[in-house]
């Protein structure tokens, strides 16, 4: 058995009296790929937020990598930053910094770092993330909506976190593109043994990055499991999801339902 | 954890060196390791045992790569040996994704370089002037085709924007005008008072106001207040891309944005200045008052016998010119919003300061003018 990375149990958020979960649990284990999914409004973004900190939950215990989340001090906050990497969804890039300095950032945190060699990985993070040699120079306003994407993935590898968060990494991108990233976050996921927190709309990405998929709805996940796991779930909304016309499109060929 | 930090072992063999790795290869291991690796000689073939390492990250690969690299160029060759698979194959997407080309070094600006950027920011300046006198001409096109064709105008808009523009700056305005009034009674007092012609203060702060700082203050504050407004509230549309959408739906921007909010200033700035000038002129009334023992009655007879009606006049008409100046200039920044967010700050800044500035020239101009035709 895998040791679990993230763990979610009993998590409640609300906003105001809007209750966003209430009562979730979700694992994930090391070096697995979790698709996230659910209709709009259902809280994939939110739950990502809150696994990483961003949100403080009302009731719930959440651990990443065996520490608690939010974490309750300086020191606990520090250990966790550095061994998760988050990528939002337009990519979030400082905008007065060009892509390089960008992924210098998380960087820069590491002591007796020399310049030069910063600068090196940056750059090697940069062509990993599949963008041209000379995109390290330009400035987030300069590059497109891809290529935003593409730096802001640059940037959470940039210290070699052991999960990375991404969030609808292939939205707004266009078919060949998205399967590029795809590809990408496979690969990756692959040869640096990534653990990754992937929410996402795209049944492509679904097929051809996750191995597993968490489904959210009725303000908890609803059900996980494998791709093929999801197409005898008996619920309304995951039948309308995963056997719809633009699913069945999706699903690679061979792949039988 | 067992793991243990990175080490580096040299064991010279007959026909090579042996470089043993072994512990955490790793980023935080990095800097360390880099500078120990910078030292291996590379008189003779290197051979890089991995199969002591018990984890490594792209930072460690990338720096063993490099090593490689080094010593394949410098000596005799290296050779990695011992690497676990999930490692070789990391090292080859590693050695697979780093940047063939280095990028080049920016080139130092030469004596030639920094003149042509001088001639480029002058004729940016002129681009700039030439875009300010086009926006112009746009608003008084479509004023004169809102007085052809009554029906196209947009009297809603234009009332929201009175309000916005005129009615909800009416405290500042009035407030900044009445200080400004105490501050020249009282500076005016103390240096009149040297001659024993404390009574002229009365002429001092009427000309003052009502020829120069009513309306060019009330100017400034409009400028600040409205100009940033007026670049905020276009410059977002543009963002979302709503101007390009009303022009799809045959809305003309000129008509729907841009002539309600200049119209709104024309009419408002003039009755702003009045009101500053009214406020000034108690201001330095009740000053005189309470230092100078000019009472209220006697202020007004100084004032209607000593201050020319002119003054007045010409306050006043500088006011529309400053109003359009303000008006241009807000909605061209607007417009030069590009699709993200910093450029919406820097025009709304840039629209502030241009149009203060603007308005200062055009005070500046009218002195010299009035001046010349001696009023």
């Amino acid at each position: 058995m895998a040791e679990t990375v993230i763990s979610v149990r009993g998590l409640v958020t609300a906003f105001g009296r809007q209750v966003v979960h209430d009562g979730l649990d979700l694992e994930v284990t090391r070096g697995e790929i979790l698709g996230v999914v659910g209709g709009s409004g259902t809280g994939k973004s939110v739950l990502l937020r809150t696994i990483v900190g961003l949100n403080r939950p009302q009731a719930g215990e959440i651990e990443v990598l065996g520490r608690r989340v939010p974490p309750r001090t300086e020191a606990e906050r520090a250990a966790l930053e550095g061994r998760i990497g988050v990528m939002f969804q337009d990519g979030a890039l400082f905008s007065s910094l060009t892509v390089r300095e960008n992924v210098e950032v998380p960087l820069r945190r590491v002591t007796g770092l020399a310049p030069r060699l910063r600068r090196e990985l940056a750059d090697l993070k940069i062509s990993m993330a599949g963008l041209p040699w000379d995109a390290g120079g330009k400035y987030p306003s300069e590059l497109s909506g891809g290529m935003r994407k593409r730096a802001g993935l640059a940037r959470a590898l940039a210290h070699d976190p052991e999960i990375v968060f991404l969030d609808e990494p292939t939205a707004g991108l266009d078919p060949i593109g998205a399967a590029e990233f795809d590809r990408l976050i496979r690969g990756l996921g692959d040869s640096l043994g990534l653990t990754v927190f992937l929410v996402t709309h795209d049944l492509d990405t679904l097929h051809a990055v996750c191995d597993r998929v968490a489904v959210l709805a009725e303000r908890r996940v609803l059900v996980t499991g494998t791709m093929r796991e999801m197409l005898d779930v008996d619920h309304p909304w995951v039948r309308d999801y995963f056997q719809g016309p633009r699913a069945r499109a999706a699903r690679p060929a061979g792949g039988q339902g | 954890m067992t793991e243990t930090a990175a080490q580096i072992e040299t064991v010279a063999e007959d026909a090579a060196t042996r470089l043993c790795l072994s512990g955490r290869l790793t980023l935080a291991e990095v800097p360390a390791l880099d500078r120990a690796l910078s030292r291996v000689g590379a008189e003779r073939p290197v051979t890089i045992d991995l199969s002591r390492v018990e984890r490594m990250d792209t930072a460690g690969a990338h720096v063993v790569t490099r090593l490689e690299a080094r010593l394949a160029a410098e000596g005799k060759g290296a050779r990695i040996a011992g690497a676990s698979p999930a490692h070789a194959a990391l090292l080859e997407t590693v050695a697979a994704a780093e940047p063939a080309a280095a990028p080049a070094p920016a080139a130092r600006r030469g004596a030639a370089e920094r003149l042509a950027g001088v001639g480029r920011r002058v004729a940016g300046a002129g681009r700039f002037g030439a875009e300010l006198l086009d926006m112009l001409g746009l608003i008084l096109a479509r004023l004169a085709r809102g007085i052809v064709r009554p029906r196209e105008f947009r009297l809603t808009a234009l009332v929201h924007h009175c309000e916005a523009v005129g009615v909800q700056a009416v405290p500042i305005v009035a407030l900044m005008a009445f200080l400004i009034g105490i501050v020249l009674a009282f500076q005016g007092a103390t240096q009149l008072r040297q001659f024993g012609a404390e009574v002229f203060v009365v002429d001092l702060i009427a000309i003052s106001i009502l020829r120069e700082l009513g309306v060019l203050l009330t100017s400034i504050i409009v400028a600040g207040r409205t100009a940033s407004a007026f670049t905020a509230a276009i410059g977002s549309m543009k963002m979302r891309e709503e101007i390009d959408a009303m022009r799809t739906l045959g809305l003309d921007p000129g008509t729907m944005l841009f002539v309600p909010r200049v119209l709104a200033l024309l009419l408002m700035l003039p009755i702003l200045a009045l009101i500053a000038n009214a406020a000034g002129l108690v201001g330095g009334g009740i000053m005189a008052w309470l230092v100078l023992d000019i009472s209220p009655p006697m202020f007004l007879t100084r004032l209607v016998e000593g201050t020319d009606v002119a003054n007045y006049v010409i306050g006043l008409i500088k006011a529309p010119v400053f109003a359009l100046i303000i008006g241009v200039v807000g909605c061209h920044a607007g417009m030069r919003v590009r699709g993200n967010a910093e450029s919406l700050g820097r025009q709304t800044s840039a629209a502030v300061v241009t149009a203060i500035f603007a308005v200062i020239v055009a005070d500046a101009v009218f002195s010299v003018l009035f001046a010349e035709i001696g009023i």
